[in-house]
């Protein structure tokens, strides 16, 4: 294998290993900014050596030594307790590398979740939190991470610096956090990665109407998490709701970029293998008989949309109910407007635009295209087409993606023809 | 993207023959490892070829001919399926470096495929807008 072929082994081994090299490693330090800086060492000394010496049969292992080794000595140079040099010597002792296929019932998954735990922790601000998980559980590189959100690579590489200074600051502790605070703690967690995967799906700023990494990325994260804490409901519900999102990639885009709505797209184009699993997670958050949470409720709607071959097979009076338990469990303004438009689907236009008027508050909403675009909507289901012209008008006014601006003036002219 | 790693049909899968608990464990093992990295999407094992019919089309527009199985040729008869989704080619290739040998006794054989994704989704906004341009200019009326 020539040099640049051993580097690009070294870029997929990286993607597979680096998550739990580092959280093995931030276990030991107490310190997920040392770790991974110890893990990038171990990573640097893979891309001198391995190009002579080859790859290892396990390169996992050889990297998580390698990094072990390194945590000794910056301990050692920096003079730390040798208490907890001891600790790290006894660690290496007992692990002493276990075969890549006797590791399935060690501690990786814990150490994970403690990673995951701490770069979403709510110390950090939402944007911090969302940089650090795309790097240390990720593993990609701060270019990769800026290229994703369409901002410049001194700006992330800010934003994770500044996060890991805040953590240590904080005190924060590689642990899993106490029985009381895990809801709250979860709810982080699958907020950071809805967010990565909502950022991706529906690119709030810019032309690109999705960013594919983020979404991928986000799935990734859901899916992993899905296996190390399988007893969380709401784990598989976000799950769910990202897999099933995702399985109309292709057909929530015409070729020429623009948006087609739910209810417009050829549904041969979704994805019915991720469909499968988005239905199968759904499945499995029931089998645990919590009460429903909000992420298994958008789930369970998504699930509708997903199972209903054509639109008119919808089952509107089903998805209103459920938007009804949703609102009750996370009342929203957006809430309120989604189940506006179920109920004007499930019992005609006039329910929904009485709905929407009564309990929208307008003034949360002043900024937001969405309701005006979905008060013309209803307005030009019952023929009022010079008000849902002035509608949509205003939506268009109001939407920051230059595409769905594109498709909400369209959406004024049809009212305005004849 | 995603990838489909081709387990190939052997002497053994193509007798129908129960691979033996080891190697079952392997592969359980390995696809749990598959899914605790959040990359497998999906695993199939499919019947010998003693059940399969072949549908062949020898002559443009005619008629397909349906030939039963089994068919000869073990090595280029698939007996399984792996779909994974990865960040990378290289990604793609690691785990399928990892995959336990699926026969055991020398005939095991997996292929690395990837798939196709459409639409081509791009990261890059500047690169999207050329191309939406450039579909346009070519699907525009000529102005008469």
């Amino acid at each position: 294998m020539n040099e640049q072929a051993v580097h690009r082994s070294i870029d997929g081994i990286w993607r597979i290993e680096s998550a739990k090299i580092i959280a093995g490693l931030a276990r030991m330090v107490r310190d997920v900014g040392l770790a991974e800086d110890l893990a990038q060492d171990a990573l640097i000394i893979a891309l001198e050596r391995w190009p002579e010496a080859g790859i290892p049969d396990n390169p996992g292992a050889w990297l998580m030594t390698t990094a072990k080794r390194r945590a000794i000595d910056h301990l050692r140079r920096n003079k730390v307790l040798d208490r907890k040099y001891e600790e790290i010597g006894w660690e290496m002792e007992r692990q002493h590398e276990p075969a890549w296929d006797e590791s399935l019932d060690n501690p990786v998954s814990d150490d994970l979740l403690r990673l995951i735990f701490t770069t979403c922790h709510p110390v950090l601000p939402p944007d911090a939190r969302v940089a650090l998980t795309l790097r240390l559980l990720g593993g990609l590189t701060t270019e990769e991470i800026a290229t994703a959100y369409l901002v410049p690579a001194p700006t992330v590489a800010q934003r994770i610096v500044r996060a890991k200074r805040t953590l240590a600051a904080a005190n924060v502790p590689f642990e899993l956090p106490p029985k009381a605070e895990l809801p709250a703690r979860l709810c982080s967690v699958l907020e950071v990665i809805y967010l990565m995967f909502n950022e991706g799906y529906a690119a709030s700023s810019g032309g690109s109407w999705i960013r594919p990494t983020l979404c991928h990325e986000a799935l990734r994260l859901g899916r992993i998490l899905a296996e190390i804490a399988p007893e969380e409901s709401e784990v598989h519900g976000l799950v769910a709701l990202m897999e099933i999102q995702s399985s109309r990639f292709r057909a929530r885009v015409s070729p020429s970029g623009e948006p087609i709505l739910l209810m417009d797209q050829n549904r041969a184009l979704w994805d019915h293998l991720l469909i499968h699993r988005g239905l199968a997670a759904i499945k499995r958050a029931e089998r645990l008989g919590h009460a429903f949470g909000s992420y298994l409720l958008q789930a369970s709607i998504a699930a509708c949309h997903a199972r209903a071959r054509t639109a008119e097979e919808t089952d509107w009076v089903k998805i209103a109910a459920l938007y009804d338990a949703l609102s009750q469990v996370a009342q929203s303004p957006v809430v309120e407007l989604n189940r506006a438009v179920a109920l004007s689907m499930a019992f005609g236009p006039e329910v929904g635009l009485e709905v929407l008027d009564a309990r929208v508050q307008e003034d949360s909403l002043r900024n937001y295209h969405l309701l005006p675009s979905v008060r013309g909507d209803l307005l030009m289901k019952l023929g009022k087409k010079q008000e849902a012209y002035l509608e949509f008008k205003q939506a268009a006014s109001l939407a920051r993606n230059e595409k769905e601006r594109e498709l909400l003036l369209r959406r004024a002219s049809e009212c305005a023809v004849e | 993207m995603r990838f489909m790693m081709v387990v190939k049909a052997t002497t053994d899968s193509e007798n129908g023959a129960a691979p033996n608990p080891e190697m079952l464990d392997a592969m359980r093992r390995y696809n749990e490892e598959l899914a605790r990295a959040g990359v497998f999407v999906a695993a199939e094992g499919l019947h010998p070829s003693s059940s399969a019919i072949r549908i062949s089309f020898p002559k443009p527009n005619g008629k397909p001919n349906v030939i039963d199985g089994p068919f000869t040729e073990a090595k280029e008869l698939i007996a399984g399926f792996t779909l994974i989704e990865v960040k990378s080619r290289e990604e793609a290739i690691e785990w399928a470096m990892r995959m336990p040998d699926p026969h055991g006794f020398g005939q095991g054989e997996i292929e690395l495929r990837q798939i196709f994704e459409f639409p081509k989704l791009t990261e890059d906004s500047d690169a999207a807008a050329r191309v939406d341009e450039l579909h346009e200019r070519i699907t525009r009326k000529p102005r008469s």
